[in-house]
């Protein structure tokens, strides 16, 4: 008797979960640009012997057990000798940093183990080093869901960002919201606009011949708007990452891919 | 060089304006979201037009725009097809929508062609607009006729 009525309870309260579920109204992931391009661009990225972006990876992977600087050390020494301890941690950047009272980003916090700990030089944030190793680390993350916070100490760094995003810029005074929001699975002139989303940075982009940063990626779409770039590295583009990442939450990341 | 950005006088629906860009400066007014007024005196030039309007570095509409110009390759489908602009709009309502098309829709992508932007433009660019009156009345000509009998 017993046993049945808690049955009973179990499944009504199921079906009451259930119902919640449906009624409850649906946070749908973005689309990765991955998505949107054209299927000689996806089996590129599909295969990673065909991904150029693995050039780089291996730039990264081999960076990482090489020693550098005045204390001695490899990345390896401290962080396991493959990147897997490095699994996960890329999907959660850019984090606020106590130490520095704001963002950083995987490249910085690179950056800051090389000057720090190693007693190295910094890399440039373009550099093949740099470039490598930052696909190197996230391509430990790869298939896993882009999950930053935005909450507590970020708040004031994630609302800057969506505030350079919504924010009309440049000589055609557009903001990001204009193409990536308002027209995603449009054309533009040649192109298919998309979510504008970092999830597969670094990419491969066809039209560089090589690899390159979100950070770049930014300055482009300033630029084609006649906007004033800022820096990669610089804190409006890391706080604007921030954004772009929440923006991107549950999108899987797919690093390093391969857009046109 | 110096230059004064539109809105001077702001009377109901009304507005006056004056625009430079270069050396080149015009009035407008604006009536009921309209431009009634030539912003240069002159009538503009059709065939000039639509090689204004093609070009990237001025009206570059094709980025957003169908258009019946099919020797041009990759049209693109933000903005409404331009096919039948002459039909659906007198002269009035396209150089409206050319000089400043956020007085008829705040949000939209289109660019204005005669305001220039006001957060951080690009040196080389700051205080110009993307093209000049004569441009303008050189599109509207062209836009007019648009009347959709042709084929893509
Ligand atoms: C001397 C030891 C040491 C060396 C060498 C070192 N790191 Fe670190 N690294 C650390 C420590 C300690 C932290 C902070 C970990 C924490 O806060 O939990 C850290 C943090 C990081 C983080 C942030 C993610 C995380 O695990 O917290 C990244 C990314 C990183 N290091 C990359 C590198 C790379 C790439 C190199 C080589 C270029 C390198 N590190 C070299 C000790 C080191
Ligand atoms: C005039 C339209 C336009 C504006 C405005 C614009 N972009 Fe883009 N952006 C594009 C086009 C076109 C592409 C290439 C196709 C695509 O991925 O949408 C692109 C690509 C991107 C990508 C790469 C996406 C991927 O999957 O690799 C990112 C990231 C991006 N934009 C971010 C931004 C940000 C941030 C802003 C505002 C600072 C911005 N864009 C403003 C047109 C625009
Ligand atoms: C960045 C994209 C973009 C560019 C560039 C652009 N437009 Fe538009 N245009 C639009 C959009 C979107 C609309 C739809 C109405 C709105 O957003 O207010 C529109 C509407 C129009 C309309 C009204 C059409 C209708 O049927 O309602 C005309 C006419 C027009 N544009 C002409 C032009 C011309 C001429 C050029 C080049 C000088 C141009 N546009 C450049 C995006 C653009």
């Amino acid at each position: 008797m017993k046993k049945t009525s808690l049955i009973k309870q179990i499944v009504m309260f199921a079906g009451f979960g259930v119902l919640v579920a449906a009624c409850a109204p649906k946070e749908e992931a973005l689309k990765s640009g991955y998505d949107w391009a054209i299927p000689e661009t996806q089996a590129m990225q599909d295969d990673d012997f065909s991904n150029p972006a693995f050039m780089w990876v291996d730039i990264g992977n081999d960076e990482w057990s090489k020693t550098d600087g005045e204390a001695g050390k490899s990345c390896a020494d401290c962080h396991g000798a493959d990147g897997s301890s490095m699994k996960g941690k890329s999907n959660m950047y850019p984090v606020y940093n106590k130490d520095d009272k704001k963002l950083r980003s995987i490249q910085d916090e690179v950056n800051n183990c090389r000057t720090n700990r190693m007693k190295a030089k910094a890399w440039k944030w373009e550099s093949d080093q740099m470039l490598g190793m930052a696909a190197f680390i996230r391509t430990q993350s790869r298939d896993m869901p882009i999950n930053v916070a935005v909450d507590g100490d970020a708040a004031p760094f994630f609302e800057a960002g969506k505030e350079f995003y919504e924010t009309r810029r440049g000589g055609l005074d557009m903001a990001c919201t204009h193409c990536h929001v308002d027209f995603p699975g449009v054309k533009i002139r040649a192109n298919v606009l998309t979510n504008g989303l970092g999830n597969g940075f670094p990419t491969y982009r066809l039209k560089w011949q090589k690899i390159g940063s979100l950070h770049r990626r930014f300055r482009g779409c300033n630029k084609n708007i006649r906007a004033q770039p800022f820096k990669q590295g610089s804190d409006e583009y890391t706080n604007l990452e921030l954004y772009l990442n929440h923006r991107a939450k549950g999108v899987m990341n797919e690093s390093p891919s391969v857009r046109n | 060089m110096t230059y004064r950005i539109i809105v001077g006088a702001l009377t109901g629906i009304v507005v006056s304006g004056a625009l430079v860009t270069g050396t080149m400066a015009a009035d407008y007014k604006i009536v009921d979201g309209t431009i009634p007024q030539s912003l240069t005196g002159k009538a503009g030039d059709p065939v000039q037009g639509k090689k204004t309007a093609v070009n990237r570095k001025k009206g570059n509409c094709l980025a957003c725009h169908v258009m019946p110009i099919p020797e041009e390759q990759f049209h693109g489908e933000v903005g409404p097809d331009l096919g039948e602009s002459g039909s659906n709009y007198s002269a009035a309502e396209l150089r409206m929508r050319l000089v400043d098309p956020k007085v008829l829709n705040p949000d939209t992508i289109m660019p204005a062609f005669l305001v220039p932007g006001k957060t951080a433009v690009l040196k080389k660019f700051a205080g110009k607009t993307i093209l000049s009156p004569q441009d303008v009345e050189d599109i509207v000509a062209y836009l007019t006729t648009l009347k959709g009998s042709y084929s893509k």
